[in-house]
């Protein structure tokens, strides 16, 4: 059972923000509800009005701009991994959200909900990362962009502020030839540890001459692993295949890793340095052309 | 823009198992609890009631959604099918007869779920391989356990068609 609410329908971003504006944290976003409705069940959270996203024409939106890949907030994961755009620009990003939750959850949820929710135990989050995920917050004052490192501040907690909305995230397409992988690891509904990894070569060369490495759910909020990334740059793809366990080492050192019911810090730590190794062999053993089909417990590798 | 304000009811046209049904909703209404407790279709079970385990799946113009989390008045315009609308007593949807062929029913609870997962499926992939039947599947709990033999009468019930 909820509680009542007033539910507003608004048909611009620009009417959403003025009842965000005048309700202020008497008002919730909602979109798919696949995240707040559970916590208005549970009372965890109680307002007076939900105001609906998901009518406002063009807000999901999944297109090219400017170089980037623009994913609109409402769109559901079940529109990224279908969305031509997404198989275009960002391949991995269409091959995660088919691994999202479940059927229902792609169906409703969407991938604003999910980053404005912050659930540490998220995979959009963590992969986006990856892709420098820039979001697009809209309020009466007009929009900025916010680096989603900074956008996620912990559990449950972002820099948007009551009277915005999400209104887009934008990933940086990688280069041509840049090998990536995620992988995700749990026995619960909600992932335990995910990682993502990208390998960038030079035209021709062998040398990996960028690395990303992101690693969320583990921790208060998804991080890219600096130390561990620069580590990997300007090693051929035998250094890689023989020294993984070196930056899975950095990644296990660095990560700001919490204990909660998914496992102490010290497993989650463990955690992420056996699978930062294993999800680098993988984008390794992709970047010289062949794709491993490695199988372990309770993960799915994409 | 369109508001419902609080305490206050809208009325919605719903195409429920392919019959129109016109009644007067809340905004916090849920779907499942209309369902169950305003027009008593007790097919879909409130269960886990966070999206879970698939026991409340009803179909949404086609698709698996879960009525333990979903507010009745967005199923305004839409088509919904319970598992009341899958076949009638005298002539069972196809799937329905293959989870008896195949005793793909242990303690029934998470059936109804089970098959509406599955009949959106075949509607989307009418040959799907048993990787793909496991994957749709994921969100559908089976507390008895009896997965094999669900996987076993979906493929069968696609392969027959």
């Amino acid at each position: 059972m909820l509680r009542p609410f007033a539910l507003y329908r608004p048909s611009t971003v620009g009417e959403a923000a003025e009842v965000l504006a005048r309700e202020g944290p008497d008002a919730a976003l909602y979109a798919g509800g696949t995240e707040v409705l559970l916590i208005l069940k549970e009372g965890l959270l109680r307002v007076r009005s939900l105001v609906d996203v998901k009518r406002i024409p063009g807000l999901d939106e999944i297109r090219r701009d400017d170089g980037h890949l623009s994913i609109g907030a409402t769109a559901t994961h079940r529109a990224l991994e279908r969305a031509p755009a997404v198989h275009a620009h960002c391949p991995l990003v269409a091959g995660v959200a088919r691994h999202v939750a479940n059927i229902r959850v792609r169906t409703i949820g969407t991938v604003g909900g999910n980053l404005a929710f912050a659930d540490p135990h998220s995979d959009l989050a963590t992969l986006f990362l990856a892709f420098d995920g820039v979001v697009r917050l809209a309020s009466r004052s007009g929009e900025r962009d916010l680096p989603l490192a900074e956008f996620v501040r912990g559990p449950y907690e972002t820099a948007r502020r009551d009277d915005e909305i999400l209104a887009a995230v934008r990933l940086a397409p990688w280069p041509a030839g840049t090998a990536g992988a995620y992988v995700k690891f749990g026995v619960h509904e909600r992932p335990t540890l995910g990682v993502a990894v990208a390998l960038m070569r030079g035209a021709g060369g062998d040398a990996v001459t960028d690395a990303r490495l992101a690693v969320g759910c583990v921790g208060p909020r998804p991080q890219r692993l600096p130390e561990a990334e620069a580590r990997v740059c300007g090693w051929s793809l035998a250094d890689l295949a023989r020294h993984a366990g070196e930056v899975a080492a950095l990644a296990a050192r660095d990560v700001d890793a919490v204990g909660d019911l998914h496992g102490s810090a010290e497993y989650k730590r463990e955690m992420t340095r056996v699978f930062v190794r294993r999800i680098l062999l993988v984008a390794g053993a992709r970047a010289a052309g062949r794709d491993p089909h490695e199988h372990y417990p309770h993960t799915i590798i994409v | 823009m369109n508001i419902i304000p609080i305490r206050s009811s809208c009325s919605i046209r719903v195409t429920l198992n392919g019959r129109p049904v016109e009644l007067a909703v809340r905004p916090e209404a849920l779907l499942l609890d209309v369902l169950r407790d305003r027009l008593q279709l007790k097919g879909a079970k409130r269960s886990c009631d966070m999206q879970v385990c698939g026991a409340c799946t009803v179909l949404l113009d086609g698709a698996p959604v879960s009525a333990c989390t979903f507010l009745a008045v967005e199923a305004d315009g839409r088509e919904i099918v319970t598992v009341e609308g899958l076949g009638t007593e005298e002539r069972l949807d196809p799937l329905q007869e293959a989870f008896i062929d195949h005793a793909a029913v242990q303690c029934g609870f998470c059936t109804a779920g089970m098959l509406l997962t599955a009949k959106a499926l075949l509607a989307e992939d009418p040959a799907p391989t048993r990787e793909r039947v496991v994957h749709y599947l994921r969100g559908n709990l089976c507390r008895c356990t009896g997965y094999r033999k669900i996987v076993e009468a979906i493929l069968a019930c696609a392969h027959a068609r």
